[in-house]
């Protein structure tokens, strides 16, 4: 693999830069690999990277029914925070903004990490106290989160009206290293790092069934061929229902659509991350000038990746309370991603009824900050079969009654 | 945006009058339920891609809850129906399985 440096691109710039290679390999499905990951996502794709890097696993394939990073990982808001409540959830968002603090540098590729820092609202008085008790909670976690004051919300977010009539700012859980970073880029980087190790990157290739053999998965059957494996991860969000249906077995999850829109490219005007979760609403500008926006969840099962117009129309109306200058601004796109959420909204890293079958969903709406802590904790439990990390994020837990409840931390947005 | 006709005021509600309330014909597990089955029940939604039969209420008009069949794919809707019905109507399943031949959910057919 062609490194990338400045050094690289000043040398190619002189000969019409016909050097690069491709950024990673399209390559034929071979008969049998040691691990087969099912979506490239990006923590599909972080999954493989990890198993390579950490493990030296590398005899690797990462199926994809579409196109790269083309579900969920290009479709959120690109937010990266870790100021979750509880202690397993703390551990492994933390992990997995501190991988994000070196990704550029790891993968060799710029994937414009740029923390920011986030301000959650507190807009009702529930509010208050709850992001009173998170940063307390963070404190013992390790996780540097602070309460500050409307005032200092002002500050750090002029463009903000704190005195709005129906809901005003109280005051916010700010996380100055959280921010954002560049969703294609994560996966592409990570894409391109896997493919370097040798793994094998398969767009196309849709599984249609799951085999197994004495309840042991053996390989799987998809439109590009049988393919054999010794472990299958499956990383697909909304369609782990339907993945896991082709392994025989049901997953404590319902898949419904989430929705984001971006503005017209305006001037630099807000240079921190806004969560407004009792108006279901979060802003951030975009490096292009775009004031990217993220709305509420549909309230019912949905797999058609656009969601339900009013709801943009809910979370804009009570933004431009907040925010009144973007009254006036043109929406320019808007999409939606099929999020798989759980009964106590934390992900599930966990085996499966099948052995050397591995899950990694439910991440529901707030799956791109983890993609690296993910990988991270998903590479150790397909390689060890336990992982610190991920020992709370059983798909049994529920059955126990263990759950992570982070309803209330996090509400929708995430 | 979905519209449901509710069964019983008679009206094509539009989704913003109308609250959705999860998966129907639940089974309901009391004291003596095994810890599987209870889990199944609290957590374990079905959730297809197609065929799928939901609560729904209402909300801004009659107030009343009823179910409804429709695939979670296209959006399509087959039918609804009052909530006090234990199993979908046999009209309806023959609707849909006039446009999705061979569908299963749950343990319906």
């Amino acid at each position: 693999m062609k490194r990338y440096s400045a050094f690289a691109v000043a040398k190619e710039a002189m000969r019409q830069h016909t050097g690069w290679d491709r950024a990673w390999a399209k390559r034929a499905p071979k008969k049998k690999y040691d691990v087969i990951i099912v979506g490239a996502g990006g923590h599909g794709l972080a999954t493989a990277y990890y198993l390579g890097k950490n493990f030296g696993i590398t005899n690797v394939a990462i199926l994809e029914k579409g196109w790269l990073g083309g579900g969920n990982t290009g479709r959120n808001t690109t937010i990266i925070r870790s100021n979750y409540l509880q202690d397993p959830s703390a551990a492994i968002y933390e992990k997995s903004r501190s991988l994000y603090e070196t990704m550029s540098q790891d993968l060799n590729y710029n994937v414009m990490f740029s923390p920011r820092g986030v301000i959650m609202l507190a807009q009702t008085q529930h509010e208050v106290r709850g992001y009173k008790r998170t940063a307390h909670a963070n404190a013992l976690q390790g996780v540097t989160t602070e309460w500050i004051d409307a005032a200092r919300v002002k500050e750090l977010c002029p463009i903000m009206n704190i005195d709005g009539p129906r809901y005003p700012v109280l005051g916010g859980l700010w996380q100055a290293r959280g921010g954002t970073a560049r969703h294609d880029a994560v996966a592409w980087g990570y894409a391109r790092a896997c493919s370097d190790m040798g793994m094998d990157v398969i767009q196309q290739c849709e599984v249609k069934a799951v085999r197994q053999e004495n309840g042991k998965v053996v390989g799987v059957d998809t439109t590009q061929g049988p393919i054999d494996c010794d472990k299958l991860g499956m990383v697909v969000a909304g369609h782990s229902g339907v993945l896991a249906q082709m392994a025989g077995f049901r997953l404590p999850i319902e898949s419904v659509a989430l929705q984001a829109l971006v503005s017209e490219p305006i001037k630099p005007c807000m240079d921190v991350v806004v969560m407004a979760n009792t108006v279901h609403g979060y802003m951030s500008q975009s490096d292009k000038g775009e004031m990217v926006i993220g709305g509420g969840t549909d309230g019912y099962n949905n797999y058609t990746q656009r969601g339900s117009f009013h709801h943009i129309e809910e979370t804009v109306r009570a933004l431009v309370e907040t925010f009144p200058m973007i009254a006036r601004l043109k929406m320019l796109r808007q999409w939606g991603g099929i999020v798989d959420v759980t009964g106590d909204r934390s992900p599930i890293l966990s085996k499966t009824p099948v052995e050397g079958v591995f899950v990694n969903c439910g991440w529901g709406t707030g799956g791109f900050k983890a993609i690296p802590g993910s990988g991270w904790a998903m590479a150790e439990l397909m390689a060890k079969g336990q992982s610190p990390l991920t020992d709370e994020f059983s798909m049994f837990r529920f059955r126990e009654g263990k759950f992570i409840d982070e309803s209330v931390a996090a509400g929708v947005a995430h | 945006m979905l519209t449901l006709h509710c069964p019983y005021c008679g009206v094509d509600a539009d989704e913003t009058d109308l609250h959705a309330g999860g998966e129907a014909h639940l089974k309901r597990e009391g004291p003596g339920a095994s810890d599987v089955d209870f889990e199944d029940y609290l957590f374990m939604r079905e959730n297809p891609k197609g065929v799928h039969f939901e609560r729904w209420r209402h909300a801004y008009g009659c107030g009343k809850w009823f179910l409804a069949a429709r695939c979670t794919n296209t959006l399509q809707v087959f039918g609804t129906y009052p909530a006090q019905t234990l199993e979908p109507p046999q009209e309806i399943k023959d609707k849909i399985s006039a446009a999705r031949p061979g569908w299963s959910w749950g343990n319906l057919t």
